[in-house]
This record gives structure tokens, C-alpha cells and sequence, in this order.
């Protein structure tokens, strides 16, 4: 008897919250906010090159580069995220980010620091965005390999960076794809192209 | 930097007063039966449900018909998502064909969120379909969340009731507590996750050739549905492997703030409930100050911790100095839009709570932050604790310490009028004593089976802080990880399935008893004797004793892995 309405009672509320909730959640969500409902996927010439939110590697000079990544064995593998999961006393740790750090020199001749989050994994693998001094550092390698004024890529930088909520909460970011996508519609003059 | 910590982490506490204290009054209206807003639509519904479920909602429980229906309710729950997990292949909303979790994968995921642990030994995007996330997994949220509340509600009406033989029905609590709380909330939170990115989709995983000319998958599906229960029914199960670092679970600094809000919200607003249904609001405000000071002296040595960094990142070349144009500080396993701030407060929260959603890697904090979340668990979870578990948790304690106030002054102690004596003691202990004997002996035995050796991804004291946070969240039911554990083998699916089974029931059952025992005695006026509970000294003493409890039973645990770890650290040593 009792194990009767036990069971009942798991059905009925796993219809209501396991199934009603989530597909009204989706039709709203939809009619409301359709391309973050589909993953804001963005579209250069019609083919999907990837998602505003998700991080992907970049490693011609001519592009920003985001953070390393421990998702999947080569990195930003949208289907396996995750972080490196090294401990702070890990040999690994420390090997792996001198490593980084030396090899961030010898791309940007000049750098004197090394930002932490552009030597780090992030904790999900797919973190889009690195922190203002990680674009700022990279602007003199990407102008050159593009031919292009600081400047110009100063404010491309600038229009691509997300401040703090409210100015109070979280950190300013600086999206790594949407940002490059840009520089992809510069003419060498500076100027955006149409498309 | 230290300005803008400062005002986050004040503004968080603050928006949590304000939030909490409607949200207190609303469920105490829930649950004392009272007219709220939502019942025009709602009643209709909650009807339904008892007609086709077989309750008679007028029908008042004692304990041990309360337990039962809990224990029924939870064995038919962890069934289903047992079957759903091993029979997904066969069902649909699969649209990535993927097979049938491994037997002892299922029964430590079923064991986890019938437990509201939401521990994950799988990445949720390579393992689990929709069908199972949804029916299975977020089901399991909703349910497991109003059961703690449902407990709550009934030690609470074990203070409130004389001379009475019932705490209440469960099959009402659960119901009320679903429909009422935690489905309205969790409608508008979803709605809100979506418009900020949070995806909300049954479409395939989404294939694109990247700018640089790679292949990319990106895994897509009910994400949004998912995260807002997750948080607020303190569950934490993410729909990613990464949890709410992944930026479909957690896309911006709006949506950290929302789902942080969403994890402590319903937990603090329970001691308000608490205050108003036993008739001294005061009560209810005084377990509240306890929280909160454990809460803030928590998130400070977190957030200190992680922003001072990690001297080894820095002899590597790294600059973890903060400036306006970056967080600094330990970013290894953080995300960008986080920084540290939001990391350590986030990491602190969901450990204060029994929810374990994380939205950075604890696995990869220093020492000495990682320390926090794992004492947040090893106290018991009470600083705001798990929706409804927070709150029995924290009410035990509370008459643990009136009895040791009772002790030092050779009074019988009492709390809320009702005399506290050797029964209600003893099950006090008992569940004080069940905790840390199910964290301690299968982290001592694992660490000396190799199979349980195997599973260890970092050396030195890390390696074992690994497993004793392992143990100590499946006990929790937190679900939290030092997620570089190789825990999806047999030996760990079984031992801590096993551990959260136990850190759940055997803790439960206990507190029902105490309600029952309680509700059967009749209520004392205070008297000149009485050591009043709804003020500044209880507070301190409350905290004292929690601190002590605390540090008696996991001092010595604790010193041979976050603690060393991080002298060694600081000198420089690595492993």
C-alpha cells in the first residue's frame, strides 16, 4: 500500500518536473530568446564556425590566442570539458606553466610579464575570454603579423571587451572568437568590410 | 582590488538578507497551510497530484510513518534512475546514440542524486542522454531537494507541537515543497539563464569547422532546466563535466551572481521559517547570525588564499599581481569572467550549502583555500546548509549546545520550551557520530587498498586530500570534488555510493526521531533558569561549539594533507 503510493507518487512527479518543466522550458525559451536557446552559435558566410561562449584554439600570430586548455587532448574540445585538476604543489603544474611562459616570450618579443590567466587552464577548458592584460600584451604581435596600427586593433580590443557586471561583479573579459572574427573583417586600411 | 572584494562579497551577503527574509515568510505560509498568491493555480494541481498518487493529505504521520514514506519515496526514486540510466540506449531524446551506463556508473549516480549529493564519477555530455538528464537527473533534483525540506518542516513542528504523536505528512511536505518553492523559482531562474546563454535545446551536438580550421563538437541540450534546480535545490550535478565553469552553465558575472543567490537563498531563508512558525522570530535571526559569521570567515580566508596565489606560479614566470586589466592571483582551474573573487565565494558557498556545483576546479586551488570548502563540509554543512538539511543540521547543533550550556550552569537544558534529556542527546550524538565515522574509516581504508591508491592523480599531501575530500562530500552529500580523483571505478562508485546512502539516511532517520520525541513532550514557560536562545551569547557559544566539534573530530585528518600541503608550499617544496 504504501509502496503503491510511493511509486505512484515518483511517476506523477517525475512527469511534472522531469518533463513538463524542462520541454515548457525549452518552447518559452525559444519563442523568447531563440539564438541563446540554440547555443549562440555564430555564422560567418553562412557556416557555423563555433559559439560566442565556447573558446577555441587559436595559434597563427595573426589571431589573439585564448587560454590553454585541458578539455580533450588537444584542447577547447566542446564535447570534454574540464580542467587540468593539477594541484598547486604538482610538479606538473610548475613545468607546465614555465613552459607556457616561455613560450608566450618568444611569440610577443617584449612581454615582460606574463599575465597568469594566458600561462593557466581554465577551470572548464572552453573559458571564451582572456582578462584585458592578456589582449593588450598580444596587440603588437597581432598588428605586425597583420600589417596593421596598434591602434586599430587597440579598438577592436576595447569594443570586444565585457566589463564587470554593474561595474561591481565578476571580471572584465575580453572575448577571444568574437574578437578575432573582427579583426578578419578589417581591411588592412583599418576599416570593417561590409561583411 | 581588496576595495572591489569587499563590496562583492558585502553586496552578495546583503542581497541574501533581503532575499531571505520573504522567502522565510512565504514558505512558513506554505507549510502552515496559510493562502498564498500561487494557490489559483497551484491548488488545482497539487490536487491532482494526490488523487492520482493515492494521498490522503489530511492524514498526519507519526516518525516512523514519516521515515517510511521518505524511505519508499527515495528507493522508487533511485530506481527509476537506475532503469533510465541502463536502458537509455533503447529510449529517446538520445540524439548522440549514447549507450547504457555501466552497472556500478548507475548505481553510484542513482545512489548520488536520490541523495541530493550529485556527486558525478561521469561527464555528464559523454555519458548521460537528455531522456536521463531530465527524467532522471533533474527529476531527482527537485525531489530530493523538497524531501530535506519536507524534513526540515517536520523537526521544526517537533518544537512547535505538545503532547503530539504526528510531525505532519510527508506526501504533502514534498508536494507543497516542490510546487510551491522550488518549480515557480526554478521556472523564472531558467528563463533567466536563457536569455544571458544558457542553452535550452534537445538539437544533436553541434559540429563546426573553428576560424583556425579545426573540427570543433560542441555538446548542446536542457541545460537551462537543469542548472536553475541544480542551484536551487542545493543539488549541484552539472549537465557538463565542468559543471558551472562550463560557459553554457554559467555564460556571464549576471548569471554567477543568479545561481550563487540560487544555492543560499532557500537554506537561509528556512531559519526564518524556523522563527515564525515556533513563534519567536528572533530564534530564527539567531541561527542566521551563527551563519553568517561562519559564512564570512569562510569566504575571507578563501578569497585571501587564492588571491595572494601560488609562489610556485610565480618563480615559473606567471604575474598573479591584481590590476584593473586582470584578477591575478591563482587562476589555474578558474575561469576569466570569475577571477578569483567569484571562485572563492562560489567555492566557499556551495560548500556552506549541500549543493557542490562549482564553478572553478577546488582540485586546483592552494592549500589552504581548498582547506575551506572541505571544513565547510566537515562541519556539517549548517552555514545555510543543504535546502532543509541546513536547517536540522544546524538544529542540532543548537541543542547540543544548550545542553552543554546546560552543563555548565547544572540545569536541565531546554530549547524552545522543551526539556532536552538523555533520548533526545543520544540522538543528537548519533548523529553527530554517524558523520565523520563514514568520512574517516573508508578515506583510512582507501588509502591503503591500491585500488583505492590507483585513483590518486596528484602527489604529496594533495593526493590524500583528494580522497578525504572524496569521502567527506559523498558523507555530505555535497558532491563537490577534488576532481582529479580517478573516482569511475568500481571500488570508489561502490564505497562512496555506499558512504552517501549512509551520510543521508543514517542521518535522517535520527532527526525524525528527535522531531518525534520532541513533539511528544509538552512545552515548559521559560523561567528565570532558562538560558535564552534568541541572542548574542548563544550565537558565540552556538559557533564555539560548532568550531569545536569540528576541529576535534578532523583536526588530525585535515593537518596530514591541505595543511602540510601548505607549509610545504610556502617553502617552495614540490612533488
Amino acid at each position: 500500500m504504501r509502496l503503491w503510493v510511493a511509486l505512484r507518487m515518483t511517476i506523477v512527479l517525475a512527469v511534472l518536473t522531469g518533463l513538463v518543466y524542462p520541454l515548457a522550458i525549452a518552447e518559452i525559451g525559444h519563442a523568447l530568446f531563440p539564438f541563446q536557446a540554440d547555443g549562440s552559435l555564430v555564422r560567418r558566410g553562412g557556416a557555423i564556425v563555433g559559439s560566442s561562449l565556447i573558446g577555441q584554439n587559436f595559434s597563427a600570430p595573426r589571431y589573439f590566442q585564448g587560454r590553454p586548455s585541458a578539455a580533450g587532448d588537444k584542447g577547447y574540445d566542446a564535447d570534454a570539458s574540464g580542467g587540468s585538476n593539477l594541484g598547486p604543489t604538482n610538479k606538473a603544474l610548475a613545468t607546465a606553466v614555465a613552459a607556457r611562459v616561455r613560450e608566450l616570450r618568444e611569440r610577443n618579443p617584449g612581454a615582460t610579464a606574463a599575465p597568469v590567466d594566458l600561462v593557466t587552464a581554465s577551470g572548464s577548458g572552453l573559458d571564451p575570454e582572456i582578462s584585458p592584460a592578456a589582449a593588450a600584451l598580444q596587440i603588437p604581435r597581432v598588428a605586425k603579423a597583420r600589417g596593421l596600427g596598434e591602434d586599430a586593433i587597440q579598438a577592436l580590443v576595447r569594443a570586444n571587451t565585457r566589463p564587470r557586471f554593474l561595474g561591481l561583479f565578476g571580471e572584465p573579459g575580453v572575448n577571444v572568437l568574437m574578437l578575432n572574427l573582427a579583426l578578419d573583417r578589417l581591411r588592412p586600411g583599418g576599416r570593417p568590410t561590409g561583411s | 582590488m581588496l576595495a572591489n572584494a569587499v563590496i562583492q562579497i558585502g553586496l552578495f551577503f546583503l542581497i541574501v538578507v533581503a532575499i531571505s527574509v520573504p522567502l522565510g515568510r512565504y514558505m512558513a505560509r506554505v507549510f502552515s497551510h496559510e493562502p498564498t498568491l500561487l494557490d489559483p493555480a497551484l491548488r488545482p494541481i497539487e490536487r491532482l497530484i494526490y488523487r492520482l498518487a493515492g494521498v490522503h493529505p489530511e492524514t498526519e504521520q507519526s516518525w516512523v510513518e514519516y521515515a517510511v514514506a521518505m524511505l519508499l519515496f527515495s528507493a522508487a526514486g533511485m530506481l527509476l534512475l537506475y532503469a533510465l540510466q541502463r536502458l537509455q540506449g533503447l529510449l529517446p531524446l538520445n540524439p548522440q546514440g549514447l549507450s547504457a551506463v555501466a552497472p556500478d556508473l548507475a548505481f553510484n549516480t542513482a545512489a548520488s542524486f536520490t541523495t541530493n549529493t550529485n556527486w558525478q564519477a561521469y561527464a555528464g555530455e559523454s555519458t548521460m542522454s537528455y531522456l536521463t538528464q531530465m527524467a532522471g537527473l533533474a527529476f531527482h533534483n527537485f525531489v530530493s531537494a523538497a524531501a530535506g525540506i519536507a524534513i526540515a518542516i517536520a523537526v521544526i513542528r517537533g518544537f512547535v507541537r505538545r503532547n503530539a504523536k504526528t510531525i505532519g505528512n510527508f506526501w504533502v511536505d514534498l508536494t507543497r515543497a516542490t510546487l510551491w518553492i522550488l518549480l515557480p523559482l526554478s521556472i523564472v531562474m531558467a528563463l533567466a539563464l536563457v536569455w544571458q546563454g544558457v542553452p535550452q535545446n534537445f538539437a544533436p551536438y553541434v559540429q563546426t569547422q573553428t576560424v583556425a580550421g579545426a573540427t570543433q563538437t560542441i555538446a548542446q541540450g536542457p541545460v537551462a532546466s537543469q542548472e536553475a534546480i541544480k542551484e536551487l535545490g542545493t543539488n549541484g550535478g552539472g549537465f557538463f563535466n565542468a559543471n558551472s565553469a562550463h560557459p553554457y552553465e554559467n555564460p556571464t558575472p549576471l548569471t554567477d551572481l543568479i545561481e550563487m543567490l540560487a544555492i543560499i537563498s532557500i537554506g537561509a531563508g528556512l531559519t526564518h521559517t524556523f522563527g515564525r512558525m515556533v513563534g519567536d522570530r528572533r530564534q530564527g535571526w539567531a541561527l542566521f547570525g551563527a551563519m553568517a559569521i561562519l559564512f564570512l570567515m569562510g569566504v575571507a580566508i578563501a578569497t585571501w588564499s587564492e588571491q595572494r596565489g601560488n609562489p610556485m606560479l610565480t618563480r615559473a614566470g606567471a604575474d598573479q599581481r591584481a590590476s584593473a586589466a586582470q584578477s591575478g592571483g591563482n587562476m589555474e582551474g578558474k575561469e576569466v569572467r570569475f577571477g578569483i573573487v567569484d571562485s572563492a565565494l562560489w567555492a566557499t558557498i556551495t560548500t556552506d550549502t549541500s549543493c557542490g556545483a562549482v564553478n572553478s576546479m577546488h582540485d586546483s586551488f592552494t592549500p589552504l583555500g581548498g582547506l575551506i570548502p572541505l571544513l565547510n563540509m566537515q562541519i556539517g554543512e549548517i552555514i545555510f546548509g543543504g535546502v532543509g538539511s541546513g536547517l536540522y543540521g544546524m538544529l542540532v547543533m543548537a541543542v547540543l549546545a544548550v545542553f552543554i550550556a546546560g552543563l555548565m550552569v547544572g540545569r536541565t537544558p531546554e530549547y524552545l520550551g522543551k526539556k532536552i534529556e538523555g533520548r533526545e542527546m543520544k540522538l543528537a550524538m548519533l548523529f553527530i557520530l554517524v558523520f565523520p565515522l563514514v568520512i574517516l574509516i573508508p578515506a583510512a581504508i582507501a588509502i591503503v587498498l591500491p585500488a583505492g591508491l590507483a585513483g590518486i592523480s596528484n602527489p604529496g599531501p594533495h593526493g590524500f586530500t583528494q580522497v578525504l575530500y572524496a569521502y567527506t562530500e559523498a558523507s555530505a552529500n555535497n558532491g563537490s570534488a577534488f576532481a582529479g580523483l580517478n573516482a569511475n571505478t568500481p571500488f570508489y562508485n561502490v564505497t562512496l555510493g555506499l558512504v552517501m546512502l549512509a551520510g543521508r539516511f543514517l542521518m535522517k532517520i535520527p532527526v525524525l526521531a528527535l522531531a518525534g520525541s520532541l513533539a511528544a513532550k509538552r512545552t515548559v514557560p521559560p523561567s528565570a533558569g532558562t538560558f535564552p536562545t534568541n541572542g548574542a551569547v548563544f550565537v558565540i557559544l552556538l559557533v564555539g561549539v560548532i568550531l569545536i566539534v569540528a576541529a576535534l573530530t578532523f583536526f588530525p585528518a585535515d593537518a596530514l594533507g591541505p595543511i602540510v600541503e601548505q607549509l610545504a608550499m610556502r617553502h617552495g617544496r614540490l612533488y
